[in-house]
């Protein structure tokens, strides 16, 4: 459990409580050659608004992955459209699509995907010096938000000397620390134990969401259902249910 | 980002290890083997560089390098000394001949006969006694090699006595030369003195040795000697190259090093290059979150290279100084004199380093690069 959280401060556009952050309209995707297609997203609809943890539920292989991989503008549909905080993210270059990606959005993955040759402190500042601060400050803010998300003591310790829940700790920390408009996690409890994930959770909902920020989570452990603002349920590379507000 | 690189790399101590020992290995072996390649074909030409006052060398035109050397006429050295622009010729012998030691055991020696008036040829540095005393009857000088191949580690005794031949041979003064590219002793004698110690030839003398006036051109007067006497006419430094070539040309040495610097130029790639692929292979997981967090393909291209260089740079430094280590340290061996590291080694050494770690850090980015940054979701 997580007692005293400190809520950063809050990202821009805080003031749009309940804008539309994503938009996904008529997605398909397609994977394969002709002999071997897979449909895994058959004509999905979804709005997603800043402020809200938005739980994105639904078996294995029903398609969840893709469809965040594409609104974190990782895929590309093959129909459809993807908007982002407003923005069409078929009509960006590769390069601005990048640098799109490194301003606005953050994020969590299921094996936390943390640098094992950085320390904690120095992990949670990679997106900072990828946008280009200069280490120092990034050092700094990076210790801030590691004390934010409750492991300020273990700032100086590597990923491979930490539990797994701190492991995601550190990368809901490296996720936050470029204060993006949208953030994106992928099964983040499932490889956690039932306490970490609970713990991992409680920090999302209470540091993670803010006015202005959406935060999708991808999810089948049901044990987290109750976390989200909204639940949005896929099968079959369809949305059954709340896919629009 | 540079930081990112370093970090990622240094931070896996036994793949950073690894790497650093693969291309340490390969620069090792490259930089050693062409060193040691080079210094022995110098050696096949050791003997004519040692000649310094003379520009030119007058042999029979079916040399084909030093110790192959049919006999020339008398009248040769006449129609030479007649060719505009020689300031001066003189006749000179150079073969192999048996010496047999007091002991009874005997050893080929290279017996260079000097010009008795001049001693044109001489060797430059002597160790103990005095080119003087090439004068006295029966008076060789030997080289320092050649001494402790003949007498051990013996201190250097002159006026010890040996045969060359059957002949009596007492020796005045030991030199320092450059070693040839055979081990035998060399010998210098006056050329009077050296042809009682060959066996009865019609033609002792088998090379001129010519000096050119001054202002003359080497080359030039090489050509002006070849048409007046229709015999070969080189600079020193054509003889070297034409005896350097026949030893590429003729024996098994070029083969032998070029397989031993291929295997490790190719060692070295392979360890490098597997290594490396391993390591970006083993991080495609983080290097993937990174794409997805915004470093675009050409800072994770700049990453990798930045890695593959600081691990060739370290590498290749390591592994010359370790050939530079070798080379001290056999530096004082007879057997080994000549032999060191060379600035064409290491600068061709270093090429192929840098070839290495390019070529296999693009090889390997190109997984990285083909990745989906989706690939992060992916459990």
């Amino acid at each position: 459990m997580i007692a005293t959280v400190a809520r950063p401060s809050p990202p821009p556009a805080a003031n749009r409580l309940s804008e539309q952050a994503v938009s996904c309209k008529g997605v398909t995707k397609e994977f394969g050659a002709n002999g071997t297609k897979t449909l895994a997203l058959r004509g999905v609809d979804l709005e997603v608004l800043a402020g809200q943890l938005t739980l994105l539920v639904g078996p294995s292989g029903c398609g969840k992955t893709t469809l965040i991989s594409m609104v974190a503008g990782l895929l590309n549909p093959t129909q459809g459209s993807v908007a982002v905080l407003g923005t069409n993210l078929a009509k960006l270059s590769g390069r601005h699509l990048v640098e799109f990606r490194a301003k606005n959005i953050g994020f969590v993955f299921q094996q936390y995907n943390l640098l094992p040759a950085l320390s904690a402190f120095e992990n949670a500042a990679v997106p900072l010096i990828i946008t280009g601060w200069s280490r120092a400050k990034a050092f700094a803010k990076a210790r801030a938000m590691l004390a934010t998300v409750g492991l300020g003591h273990r700032a100086d310790n590597f990923p491979s000397q930490l539990s797994g829940g701190e492991q995601q700790r550190v990368a809901i920390a490296r996720a936050l620390i470029h204060e993006p408009r949208l953030l994106v996690c992928d099964e983040p409890t499932s490889a956690l134990d039932a306490q970490s994930g609970q713990t991992v959770m409680e920090l999302i909902k209470q540091v993670a969401v803010q006015p202005g920020r959406a935060v999708i989570v991808v999810t089948h452990d049901s044990r987290v259902f109750g976390f989200g603002d909204r639940i949005v349920e896929m099968s079959d590379g369809r949305i059954l249910a709340g896919g629009e507000q | 980002m540079n930081w990112l690189a370093l970090r990622m790399l240094t931070g896996d101590r036994s793949k950073y290890l690894g790497l650093i020992f693969g291309v340490t290995f390969a620069t090792l072996l490259m930089t050693q083997q062409v060193s040691i390649f080079m210094g022995i074909l110098t050696r096949t030409g050791n003997q004519i560089l040692e000649v310094r006052d003379a520009d030119v060398w007058v042999m029979d035109n079916r040399v084909r390098y030093l110790d192959e050397s049919p006999g020339l006429q008398d009248t040769d050295l006449m129609r030479v000394r007649g060719v505009p622009g020689v300031a001066w010729a003189v006749r000179t012998y150079r073969g192999i001949v048996k010496a047999r030691l007091e002991d009874g055991n005997t050893r080929n020696v290279r017996l260079s006969g000097l010009d008795d008036e001049t001693l044109v040829g001489a060797p430059r540095e002597m160790i103990v006694g005095s080119l003087e005393d090439l004068k006295r009857p029966d008076a060789v000088i030997i080289d320092k090699a050649g001494y402790e191949y003949m007498w051990g580690h013996e201190p250097y005794q002159l006026g010890r006595t040996f045969e060359l031949n059957d002949r009596r041979a007492v020796l005045v003064g030991v030199c320092q030369v450059a070693p040839p590219f055979f081990s035998d002793p060399i010998i210098y004698a006056r050329y009077s003195q050296a042809a009682r110690y060959v066996p009865l030839e019609r033609n002792l003398m088998n090379y001129i040795l010519v000096k050119a006036r001054d202002g003359v051109d080497p080359a030039e007067l090489c050509r002006r000697i070849e048409e007046r006497t229709n015999r070969m006419a080189l600079t020193g430094r054509q003889f070297f190259w034409k005896t350097v070539r026949y030893f590429l040309s003729s024996t098994g040495i070029p083969v032998n090093f070029g397989i031993t610097i291929a295997l490790g130029f190719i060692v070295g790639a392979a360890v490098t290059g597997q290594t490396l692929y391993l390591f970006i292979v083993e991080n495609l997981k983080q290097f993937g979150a990174l794409k997805a967090m915004g470093i675009p393909n050409r800072g994770i291209l700049w990453m990798i290279v930045l890695q593959a260089l600081l691990v060739g740079g370290i590498g290749f430094g390591l592994g010359a100084g370790l050939t530079a280590m070798f080379f001290i340290a056999t530096g004082k061996m007879t057997q080994l004199a000549g032999l060191h590291m060379t600035w064409v080694a290491l600068l061709g050494t270093g090429a192929a380093v840098f070839v290495i770690v390019i070529a296999t850090s693009i090889i390997s980015a190109r997984r990285v690069l083909t990745l989906e940054p989706a690939i992060v979701f992916r459990g």
